[in-house]
């Protein structure tokens, strides 16, 4: 109980950090600080509840009654909600405080106030989300955080590209919400209450039915490909300690809606898993292609997420399978490794999402074809945004690793167990996770080095320098907690046990991850492989570094006499092959060059990848909808009365048809 | 007891030769008296004591690169089987940090190439990054393969198949299969023929050359030590397949595993000297046959 009330208590706190800001004065440096204030004290006092449930076990919970016709406030924290519920009360936070260097008040008067309300409310929505045990408890705080998202993505609403990035989010995150409103009437119809409880009364195909509904309307949260169509866009359009929230945080929403509901059925079937399974590998595989051809530091970011999110819903789809076969072994692993995979996404992408913050307030441009050699300018900023890219490729010895091996350990385990004859093939999505992650060290290693490494690219580093404490002490405390993570997996194991054990709740589950696979080794290994860079470094410090050439030289050059930056390898030069190697699903649009003559014009070749589901589908898709439909327009008055009028026939109509009985 | 030992010193000391032997064959074909099979101990030992260039373009990462590359080699030929000297660190779940640290390696070697911002380098990591695309499934449908054989989720379980009962007739197709993709696999992540040529660097079609091209002494002697322990780990896993030993006693298994190294590695060098490069837009096909023989190796094990 007491848990609970820490958990909402510090929800509060953080709905309304933004409040005292917002009616202080437009440049005030102190109303900004005081929402940091109270993001702080509402964060610790929802962590402390958190870890306190956790350490108790039960589900605490709080159940009153409301004055709306449906529902109950009900809300309850077992092991799973407070697993998520960490992550909302640290990231955001470490994002709030990142907040006072990025996002001044001062240099933002018009739209910081703003931007502190909805961060705040974005976040609080968030933990409710993840406590809520009622239908329509969970579709309120769902559609506050989706909504305050869009608030505070779009701070910069002056901005064209913004307002258009912020439709597409709005529209598809209200497809999503009401796949959901749809299932969770199944739902209602199929266990004759709102609150989200376990259920064994539902018939296999309605609760099929469901499950497709919630992999679909939780699929648009979490960006799930072909649904992610709004995620790029948002991502690189808002400010970046927001982009940091929303795809390290928001997303997982998505996530744990999927697993909420599959977790809320006692018995389930094979194809279930078979579908995140294959889901997983197609967001994974296409997700990180697109970020291979993007040049938009955040949007090479956003694509990342969606791979992420393929990964996790792979070992959601292994633990599925184990629970349709009753491989407790499955269940352990590919949730465990999902799980870690969630926490380690949330802190190496903000971790990312915010060093981007620091590239774009250094050099004003997202464009990593401007950028180059800013190693030199920021080092504490490539430091650890090098860091962030290691683990982001599931590298050892960081923490991506750690949790990307318990999920290939699930998948390779489908190989050995009994039940299922056609189970081993689905050991073959490890073979599209290895794909995977050899694109992700691509794809990071272009991002880092088009960036960080050689020479600037153009003038917009000239007065590129490292961003203040407020800025990177957030990033640095992130970097070590995936160095720690990494080193110390074993350190994490009991909790996501406690998920899994929470998702599953009446089978006995029996091993224990530690008792599984053997961990400690993966500690033994990091650290092992640690302590010999640490001699390489060693070595170089007191032997070989003596030996470098005082005098200060250039990189080779074939011995031509006029070297510019310009002749270096560009991002897009970097990605053109693997570009070519997936042009069958990048579609990526290419200028023609024509030399005709000698001394030809001259002219310009760019090769640019487009999302393929939003530019070539769902925009066309819309725009013949629109223009195929005219007369609807009249509908569309723009006058607010006219929509409740609407609002009202629809609501009296619903009312005679429910009396003269045509629906129940 | 001894085994620990005798793993350290083949993984340690045999590499360079392989290189050696590797050029001796080459010479042979080419009708040469060729370099002396220790000559690449004798380049790595002088370059290590040379000085060196480091262009003012780089960071960090440049050092980064060749010192990532020679710790990662090593500690990923502790893991690995030679023979019936088994593994010094084995566990499950090995294999997979196998594949990873090599991606690490990857990692930190693209990188220092980038890190001098001269366009030779940019494509040889262009290229590097793009065949790992195409290399590490065809790895890991051989891994599938051999975890569906042996029962087994380590390194060691895997690839001592030969001294167990799925190392039959029965299971002749698919263990030729895979035998056959890990051998294009060592090539292209060896750099060699008909993928890379190593023995030229600043034709525009190279790969591995053409991104150390700024390393110079130590460096670049750690460079050439990596690539040689790497070369030993991945003909070590193929050997594994085609020659089980495990009667021997260790000691003469030891000397039987470097007979069969260099063996091997002739057959390296035998396909250098017979075989001109593959046009490198060539070169995704003969990686995606390689896919396409561990997968049907590991389709044929499922049925």
């Amino acid at each position: 109980m007491s848990s609970v009330f820490a958990v909402l208590i510090g929800a509060c706190l953080i709905a309304f950090s933004g409040i005292p800001a917002a009616l202080g004065r437009k440049k005030s440096k102190a109303g900004q600080w005081c929402t940091v204030s109270l993001f702080a004290i509402g964060s610790a006092l929802g962590a402390a509840g958190a870890i306190l449930a956790l350490l108790q076990g039960g589900v605490p919970s709080v159940i009153h009654p409301w004055a709306l016709p449906w529902g109950q406030f009900f809300v309850s924290i077992d092991r799973l909600s407070a697993f998520f519920l960490l992550l909302v009360f640290t990231v955001p936070f470490l994002g709030s405080v990142y907040g006072l260097g990025y996002w001044k008040q001062s240099e933002h008067p018009e739209n910081g106030r703003r931007l502190g309300v909805f961060f705040g409310l974005l976040t609080a929505s968030m933990a409710m989300v993840t406590i809520s045990r009622d239908a329509v408890l969970f579709l309120i705080v769902w559609e506050v955080m989706a909504l305050s998202a869009w608030f505070a993505a779009s701070v910069e609403s002056e901005k064209e590209e913004v307002r258009k990035a912020g439709w597409v989010y709005l529209v598809a995150t209200h497809i999503g919400t009401l796949t959901l409103l749809a299932m969770f009437a199944l739902w209602h119809k199929a266990t004759g209450s709102f609150s989200l409880d376990l259920t064994d009364s539902v018939p296999m195909g309605t609760a099929g039915l469901i499950f497709a509904l919630a992999v679909i309307g939780f699929g648009f949260k979490a960006g799930l490909m072909p649904l992610h169509v709004w995620l790029p866009g948002a991502h690189a359009n808002a400010p970046s300690h927001v982009s940091a929230v929303m795809s390290g945080v928001m997303l997982k929403m998505g996530v744990y809606g999927i697993i909420r509901m599959a977790s809320l059925f006692v018995s389930c079937e094979p194809w279930w898993g078979a579908v995140l399974l294959a889901v997983g590998c197609v967001s994974a595989l296409f997700g990180i292609a697109f970020a291979m051809g993007q040049r938009d530091v955040k949007r090479i970011l956003a694509y990342s997420s969606i791979e992420n999110i393929g990964i996790i819903t792979m070992g959601v789809g292994v633990a599925l399978l184990g629970k349709a076969f009753g491989e407790p072994t499955l269940v352990i692993l590919g949730l465990g490794g999902a799980l870690f995979h969630v926490w380690n996404h949330g802190l190496f992408k903000s971790l990312l999402f915010l060093g981007s913050g620091a590239i774009i307030h250094a050099a004003d441009t997202r464009d990593i074809e401007a950028l180059g050699g800013l190693a030199k300018k920021m080092p504490v900023t490539a430091f650890l945004f090098t860091v962030g890219a290691v683990a982001i490729s599931a590298l050892p010895p960081l923490n991506g690793f750690a949790g990307e091996w318990l999920i290939y350990l699930g998948i390779f385990k489908t190989l050995s167990v009994a039940a299922g004859s056609s189970m081993p093939l689905a050991a073959i999505s490890a073979v599209v996770l290895s794909m995977v992650g050899a694109l992700a060290v691509a794809v990071f290693v272009r991002l880092v080095s088009t960036v960080f490494l050689g020479s600037p690219r153009s003038d917009a580093t000239d007065h590129a320098h490292d961003p203040s404490p407020s800025m990177w002490l957030p990033m640095a405390l992130i970097a070590l907690a995936c160095a720690l993570f990494g080193v110390l997996p074993f350190a994490i194991a009991p909790v996501l046990d406690g998920a899994a054990r929470a998702w599953l709740p009446l089978r006995d589950l029996g091993p224990t991850i530690p008792s599984l696979v053997p961990q400690l080794w993966i500690t033994w290994m990091n650290a092992g492989l640690l302590a010999v860079l640490a001699v390489g470094a060693l070595w170089y410090r007191v032997s070989a570094r003596r030996r470098v050439e005082r005098a200060a030289r250039p990189t080779w050059d074939c011995g031509y006499a006029r070297p510019t930056a310009r002749v270096q390898y560009t991002g897009s030069s970097l990605a053109e092959q693997c570009v070519r190697l997936f042009s069958f699903a990048l579609m990526p649009a290419r200028a023609k060059v024509r030399l005709e003559r000698p001394f030809a014009e001259p002219s310009r070749f760019d090769v640019t990848v487009n999302d393929a589901v939003l530019d070539r589908c769902v925009l066309p898709l819309f725009d013949r909808v629109n223009r195929a439909t005219p007369r609807f327009r009249v509908f569309q008055q723009g006058q607010t009365y006219l929509y409740v009028l609407y609002v009202v026939i629809i609501t009296a109509v619903l009312f005679v048809l429910g009396l003269s009985g045509v629906i129940a | 007891m001894i085994a620990t030992p005798l793993h350290l010193l083949l993984l340690l000391v045999l590499p360079p030769l392989l290189l050696g032997v590797i050029n001796k064959t080459k010479a042979f074909f080419a009708g040469r008296v060729g370099a002396p099979f220790l000559q690449p101990y004798y380049d790595i030992a002088k370059l290590l004591r040379k000085g060196m260039v480091v262009s003012s373009t780089t960071t960090w990462v440049f050092i980064a690169g060749p010192v990532v590359s020679v710790a990662v080699a090593v500690v990923a030929g502790l893991m690995i089987p030679l023979g019936n000297v088994g593994p010094v660190l084995s566990f499950t779940g090995d294999f997979l940090l196998f594949a990873y640290l090599f991606a690490l390696a990857r990692f930190f070697t693209v990188s220092a190439a980038l890190d001098t911002g001269s366009p030779f380098e940019g494509m040889g990591s262009a290229r590097e990054v793009t065949f790992a695309v195409l290399t590490e499934p065809a790895l890991f449908f051989a891994f599938l393969a051999l975890a569906r054989l042996s029962g087994s989720l380590s390194l060691g379980g895997m690839f001592a198949i030969g001294s167990t009962p799925a190392f039959s007739v029965g299971n002749a197709a698919p263990l030729v299969l895979v035998v056959v993709g890990l051998f294009i696999v060592l090539l292209a992540e060896n750099c060699r023929l008909p993928v890379d040529d190593p023995t030229t660097h600043l034709e525009l079609t190279m790969i591995h050359e053409a991104m150390v091209l700024d390393h110079s002494g130590p460096l670049l002697g750690l460079i050439e030590y990596g690539s040689s322990v790497k070369l030993f780990v991945l003909e070590s896993l193929v050997l594994n397949l085609v020659l089980p030993l495990s009667a021997l006693p260790v000691w003469l298994g030891a000397a039987a595993w470097a007979v069969g190294l260099i063996a091997v590695s002739a057959v390296v060098g035998v396909i250098e000297s017979s075989m001109a490069r593959l046009r490198m837009s060539r070169v995704p096909t003969l990686l995606i046959a390689a896919i396409l023989l561990c997968g049907s190796a590991f389709v044929m094990l499922v049925r």
